[in-house]
């Protein structure tokens, strides 16, 4: 790695950080900005004045936001990202079992999706204007028009209701074996494959017809390079950039973008917790999980950024 | 539902003058049936023990709680059924039973000695004992506990042990109905000392094996429990799925075998494929309360009007499907023993409407109606209140508020809105908490000095016949003076596989009056 690529990267990374600062104390207000708060929840209908006053200053919630802040901070770069109001447990260990699930969910919609929707997308480019990429073209856009619960409950019907070959929720304790594991995630994992593959092949598709017109393909078909080795060697590697970059966008949103799947397979991940505590105004839990999606999607766009200025700063030494 | 009035007549009647001569004589109220044993007499099959049963309710969240104190939805009184045991229990009319308790005496009504079972042990092994009641039941009057039952425990002024296991409770003023407030879910009984719930200790029939909020609630029979041979089943996984159209497809491929509030649309379909349908006649109510000291409501003539304007069939056959019974603008509902039969039905009259209405002259006030999902079905009653109000000329905004907040933010705070409110152990509860002027959830607030001496006399009134006519004339009272516009009462639907077996209609609530898994057994399970 040069010196210039180490400081480039060093400088996508440092404009990272700022956005997570950004994003830290837009988050800490914004959920202090939500109207009600847990001690109304918790009363309910029994929130007299006096009762909803007396539970705030047991939970510190009368002290004033900056002091707040100050603590969740301080508790923050520690690691310790406080206790659940409602519950008075640790929200790290609320989080924990909560996290796992998401990951396992977003890592095997991820290991089914981005091969398939890499082939499909540079097959669709390859073949641009044939019969095959106008029926992905027409099935890609269809997937992506029609919302997730739609295709999530009209599959639950058919597979799990009528034929009954998969379960109609994904209880993850049922996995003991292979077998089970795809039973179970079957559904979910496709359902959600369909929809992040869509927007990925449409992307890809798009980046390589635009790598496709460059001069030095051209040249490469007219010196009589053979198709796969013009894709392969020629086009992917400066498309990698973009690629990445559609890869990433795609991805993101998986872990908290996912709470329609959560919902209908009663999965228990991390969008379901953010919904659940923004409805209880369980305030640390909501600055945690707004946290962890922010930072993963830091992460990848980031990730996806840096790939892309080491693939185009080898194009160029090369 | 004809189902019910069975069983409620078999084991109403000679419960209820147990009660009251517990109350009237200061006699014993024990030498009851066990549960199992009156299981058994209704379906006339003999309960298999055994197996596993999965159960889906409407909501699972992260406030989910094993504190009795917080007990707030139907999967958190359910939960409480599972891992703990009232002093008493309610029938499925309503009749308070003894169960932690063996004996609840007094004297002038207001001096309560309770005598406990013994020999009842805490899953952790400990006998129950009087300090263990005091303490469940004192941490209600604490504002920090943050309890649902606050407003209910004021009532009790001292709660004392008076021996190992006698306790003694004295209430601020006389009430003969007690014995039924003890039967609320959040008064069931924890250890002494308990602060830390996230795990129970209770002396329920099923011991907790995982307790996830938001996800999964699991118990195993508990084999030492008191009330044996109830519960059969082995185990029990409860959780909540709150996407309806999910719920049902659980059930249909077999991943639960019961689940929590049907889709009334759905019940067609769900007979079709073999499922059971357990219909409970609850008194749960969604109503327009009319604020009577502010806006329009301040007319009585605008009140009156409102209430003929309500055509009362259609909700209850469009916006019900027909599970529902007709309600009256009074609270209780035709199945209690005490509702007023004689009261003549408020029929859906839109001349007389439009005579009222005119006579308060805002027939175009433009006050708009608040509804909500959070406020079951109000959303669709209110379609069907501005259409019976446009077919007499008058214009009546309706504003769907969001179910977040609803409760905190807007009832009970706007001229006219829906709430919803479900029933209560005792008409005395019920008219104390919702319609006495000092009531804490007086949705209309309306003011009857003479309605407020009456539930005054009716608690320290032994005679049976003359409480009934006191009751006749509060339910009057409110038929004719309070500001509330009851249109039907909900019946709860819940739906079951047929490997299911024991499922009874309860007036106590849905699902067996929340406690049905200390009932039901399996068909499949072992002899």
């Amino acid at each position: 790695m040069s010196a210039g690529l180490a400081r480039l990267v060093a400088r996508r990374i440092g404009t990272a950080l700022c956005s997570l600062v950004f994003v830290v104390v837009a988050i800490f207000f914004m959920t202090a900005a939500l109207p009600g708060d847990v001690a109304d929840m918790l009363l309910g209908q029994n929130a007299t004045p006096a009762a909803a006053q007396a539970l705030r200053h047991s939970l510190h919630l009368d002290q004033p936001l900056w002091l707040r802040f100050m603590h969740w901070c301080a508790g923050m770069l520690h690691g310790d990202p406080g206790t659940s109001l409602l519950t008075g447990r640790p929200v790290s260990e609320m989080l924990a079992p909560r996290l796992y699930n998401s990951l396992l969910l977003a890592g095997a919609t991820t290991v089914v999706s981005v091969p398939l929707a890499l082939l499909l997308g540079l097959a669709c480019a390859t073949w641009r204007d044939t019969h095959f990429d106008r029926v992905m073209t027409v099935l890609t856009l269809g997937v992506v028009s029609v919302p997730a619960f739609l295709i999530a409950t009209v599959a639950v019907f058919v597979f799990a209701v009528q034929f009954r070959i998969v379960p109609a929720l994904s209880d993850i304790r049922s996995i003991h074996s292979v077998g089970q594991f795809i039973l179970t995630f079957a559904m979910p994992v496709s359902t959600l494959a369909s929809i992040t593959m869509a927007q990925m092949i449409r992307m890809i598709r798009a980046c390589m017809i635009d790598v496709f017109s460059a001069p030095y393909i051209e040249m490469a078909v007219l010196k009589g390079v053979p198709p796969i080795r013009i894709v392969l060697h020629h086009a992917l590697p400066n498309a990698i950039g973009p690629v990445a970059n559609a890869i990433a966008l795609s991805l993101s949103s998986l872990l908290g973008g996912v709470v329609v799947i959560e919902t209908i397979f009663n999965y228990p991940g991390l969008a379901q917790l953010m919904v659940d505590s923004v409805m209880l105004r369980d305030v640390p839990i909501i600055q945690s999980c707004a946290l962890l999606f922010c930072l993963t999607y830091l992460f990848l766009t980031t990730l996806a950024d840096i790939v892309a200025l080491a693939s185009v700063r080898k194009g160029r030494g090369a | 539902m004809r189902h019910c009035r069975a069983a409620a007549s078999t084991t109403g009647g000679p419960g209820r003058r147990q009660v009251l001569r517990l109350a009237a004589a200061g006699l014993v109220a024990a030498a009851l049936p066990a549960r199992a044993a009156r299981a058994q007499a209704v379906s006339g099959e003999p309960p298999r023990r055994g197996g596993h049963l999965n159960f889906a309710g409407l909501a699972a969240s992260t406030a989910d709680t094993l504190d009795p104190a917080r007990f707030a939805l139907a999967t958190d009184y359910i939960r409480g059924h599972m891992f703990y045991d009232g002093l008493v229990t309610l029938d499925a009319d309503m009749t308070p039973r003894p169960a932690l308790a063996e004996r609840i005496e007094s004297d002038d009504l207001r001096t309560w000695h309770i005598t406990l079972r013994r020999g009842v042990a805490f899953h952790d092994g400990a006998a129950l004992g009087a300090a263990d009641v005091v303490y469940s039941l004192a941490r209600h009057k604490d504002p920090a506990t943050a309890s649902q039952q606050r407003a209910v425990a004021q009532e009790m002024a001292e709660i004392k042990a008076t021996g190992p296991l006698e306790v003694q409770v004295t209430l601020n003023g006389p009430n003969v109905d007690f014995p039924s407030m003890l039967g609320l879910v959040g008064f069931c009984i924890v250890r002494e000392g308990t602060t830390d719930f996230s795990r129970e200790n209770g002396t329920g029939p099923f011991i907790c094996t995982e307790f996830s909020p938001g996800v999964r609630t699991s118990g195993r029979r508990n084999p030492d429990y008191w009330g044996g041979p109830a519960p059969w089943l082995d185990s029990v996984d409860m959780t909540g799925i709150s996407d309806d159209m999910s719920r049902h497809n659980a059930l249909l491929a077999g991943d639960v075998d019961i689940i929590a509030s049907v889709n009334p649309r759905l019940v067609r379909m769900l007979r079709g494929r073999g499922f059971g349908l357990l219909e409970s006649p609850v008194g749960t109510y969604t109503d327009l309360a009319i604020r009577l000291d502010q806006g329009p409501g301040r007319m009585q003539d605008f009140v009156t009007g409102m209430k003929y304007l309500f055509n009362r069939e259609q909700v209850r056959d469009s916006v019900f499907l027909g599970f529902a019974r007709l309600g009256n603008d009074q609270p209780i509902a035709p199945e209690n023993r005490y509702f007023a039969a004689d009261l003549p039905q408020r029929p859906f009259d839109p001349d007389r409407a439009r005579f009222h209405l005119r006579k308060s002259g805002v027939m175009d006030s433009g006050v708009p109606v608040l509804c909500s999902p959070a406020a079951l079905a109000s959303v669709d009653i209110a379609v069907v209140l501005q259409y019976a109000a446009q077919q007499i000329g008058m214009d009546l905004p309706i504003r769907r508020m969001p179910a977040d907040g609803y409760w905190t933010e807007y009832w009970m705070k706007t001229p006219m809105g829906f709430g919803n409110t479900n029933p209560r152990p005792s008409l005395d509860m019920t008219f104390a908490l919702n319609f006495a002027s000092s009531a804490p959830w007086n949705e209309s607030r309306w003011h009857d000095p003479r309605f407020d001496q009456l539930l005054l006399d009716a608690r320290s009134q032994r005679n049976e016949t003359v409480r009934r006519q006191i009751y006749h004339d509060m339910q009057v009272m409110i038929h004719e003076g309070a500001g509330i516009c009851l249109p039907a009462f909900t019946t709860s639907l819940d739906a079951f596989s047929p490997r299911v077996r024991g499922l009874r209609p309860s007036q106590a609530g849905q699902l067996m009056g929340y406690d049905f898994l200390s009932h039901v057994w399996l068909a499949d399970g072992a002899a």
